[in-house]
């Protein structure tokens, strides 16, 4: 057994993604735009852009339309889901399950486990590592994993710029049946207050500087490194790597510390061109990527949830990505599907009340 | 709409279920159990595709209570692909961009919500179909480069 061999997590059942979809919606907000009304366009935004929900878009339309897609690459009937669970910081309801409008939603009522999942960022991959293990044990043959956000930040503050709209949706399933197999799974968890948000404030609070090294680069190092160790792989071996993006810099960063080259995060690093979509960061991120692997790439994904914590998963494309990716719209088709709105248009669609500046 | 009322037809309302009738096989929308073409019982529910077209439209500028957020939007007849004509709000789309005979595509989305405290309505709208950068394996789907 390798030394930390026991921090990795397998199922007993091979588990892998049977199908996989994502959403993003249409508008889209220039970072130039907010830094012309906050600073007189003194600062370069930290991203090019970032994707905005319209007025009749929230978590659960966006995990609907993610859902209706992973479900049409599988291939299977929605009654054939034992979970339908959805992670997110922004679920419209505070007490009323999104999963459960998802679920009746895309069909896969009444026979089935549904549930939101709150860990930051970190949502949907936690969602992914339950349904993992609902598949690994027998529970279920298969279980959909949710991560979307409309995240929104203080008017002027600096997550005004990033926060941005998203989600994906993966049904976790028999290895046997996947279109990419899970090698193992590693989590790595620490209390660290870098980001909140207080139960009934609108917006949440950061710990500025303190988000870097010890939340952010910290996690998700270490949980990258431990399964890699594990597994007995090293970042050569990996096609493509992707990492939660809050902007473009910490995933380019921490793909460099880990000893990943920018060619192996580039198809995965889609921040600059629809913002941080919190618990559907690196989700989306992984959409791209599995829209444009080829059988036997190996994928790392890692994402991260302030509070803090991170999930890792090494995963193997097989033959099945070919006949199965095309029945559903690429990420990269979302993406292109761009309307330009100005700040006005932003504050009447996400409710905001424009301060005086 | 009264949540009851909107829950009973949630799975017409969240995706678009239909019937079909098993005597002369039309497909019906909303679902009214007895089938308009040959007057025999239609109660076999029916997945309809959501493809369809814009067979008319107009645009809403003065919106009822709970709507307002949405102003202006469309309400549009759809031809569904099937053959039922229904009645729904177009997203995803400006006044200036639609077209009677549009190719359009269901979606669930938000229909209005009760002030900060009351319950979010779901349910079926259309939009543009989404432009593919790949073929699909379905023939009747669009294909844009
Ligand atoms: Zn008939």
């Amino acid at each position: 057994m390798y030394e930390n061999g026991h921090r990795i997590m397998k199922p007993s059942r091979p588990v892998g993604i049977v199908g996989y979809g994502a959403y993003v919606p249409r508008y889209r907000l220039p970072g130039v735009e907010i830094s012309r009304l906050w600073t007189g366009g003194a600062e370069p935004p930290p991203v090019r852009e970032k994707a905005v929900p319209g007025p009749d878009e929230d978590v659960v339309t966006m995990s609907i339309e993610a859902a209706r897609n992973a479900l049409a690459r599988a291939g299977i009937a929605a009654n054939r889901l034992r979970a339908v669970w959805v992670g997110s910081e922004s679920h419209p309801y505070a007490v009323k399950p999104s999963a459960t409008i998802v679920a009746e939603a895309i069909g896969a009522t009444p026979h089935v486990q549904a549930g939101d999942w709150e860990f930051a960022c970190k949502a949907g991959t936690e969602a992914m590592q339950a349904a993992i293990g609902f598949v690994g044990s027998g529970m279920a043959d298969y279980a959909m994993a949710i991560g979307a956000d409309t995240a929104q930040g203080r008017p002027g503050d600096a997550l005004e710029y990033t926060a941005g709209a998203g989600g994906a949706a993966f049904i976790l399933g028999p290895a046997e049946e996947s279109l990419a197999i899970l090698e193992g799974s590693l989590s790595y968890v620490t209390d660290t207050p870098d980001f909140w948000r207080r139960a009934h404030a609108r917006y949440p609070e950061h710990g500025g500087r303190f988000t870097g090294e010890p939340a952010y680069f910290h996690h998700i190092v270490e949980a990258a490194r431990q399964l890699m160790e594990a597994l007995g792989t090293r970042p050569e071996d990996y096609t493509y790597a992707v990492f939660h993006q809050p902007n473009v810099k910490f995933p380019q960063k921490a793909a460099k510390m880990l000893g990943f080259r920018p060619e192996q995060i580039q198809t995965g690093l889609l921040v600059d061109e629809i913002g941080n979509t919190y618990a559907g960061s690196c989700l989306i991120g992984l959409t791209a990527i599995l829209d444009e692997a080829r059988p036997g790439d190996r994928i790392l994904a890692v994402s991260f949830g302030s509070g803090a914590g991170s999930d890792a998963f090494s995963l193997v494309v097989t033959e099945a990505i070919r006949e199965r990716r095309d029945r559903a719209p690429r990420t990269r088709d979302y993406i292109a599907r761009r309307v330009v709105i100005d700040y006005a248009t932003y504050a009447r669609y996400r409710g905001k009340i424009v301060l005086d500046t | 709409m009264h949540p009851a009322r909107a829950w009973r037809g949630r799975s017409q309302r969240y995706r678009l279920e239909g019937e079909i009738c098993e005597g002369c096989g039309a497909r019906l929308f909303p679902p009214r159990d007895i089938c308009p073409e040959c007057q025999r019982p239609a109660r076999t529910p029916y997945p309809l595709s959501g493809r369809g077209e814009v067979y008319s439209y107009t645009v809403v500028y003065e919106p009822p209570a709970g709507y307002e957020e949405q102003a202006p939007y469309i309400v549009a007849l759809i031809r569904l692909e099937e053959g039922p004509l229904v009645s729904a709000m177009l997203t995803d789309v400006g006044p200036e961009e639609v077209y009677i005979g549009m190719p359009v595509e269901m979606v669930t989305r938000v229909l209005h919500r009760q002030g900060e405290h009351g319950v979010i309505a779901y349910g079926y709208k259309f939009r543009p179909v989404l432009r593919r950068t790949v073929m699909l394996p379905s023939p009747s789907a669009p294909v844009t480069a």
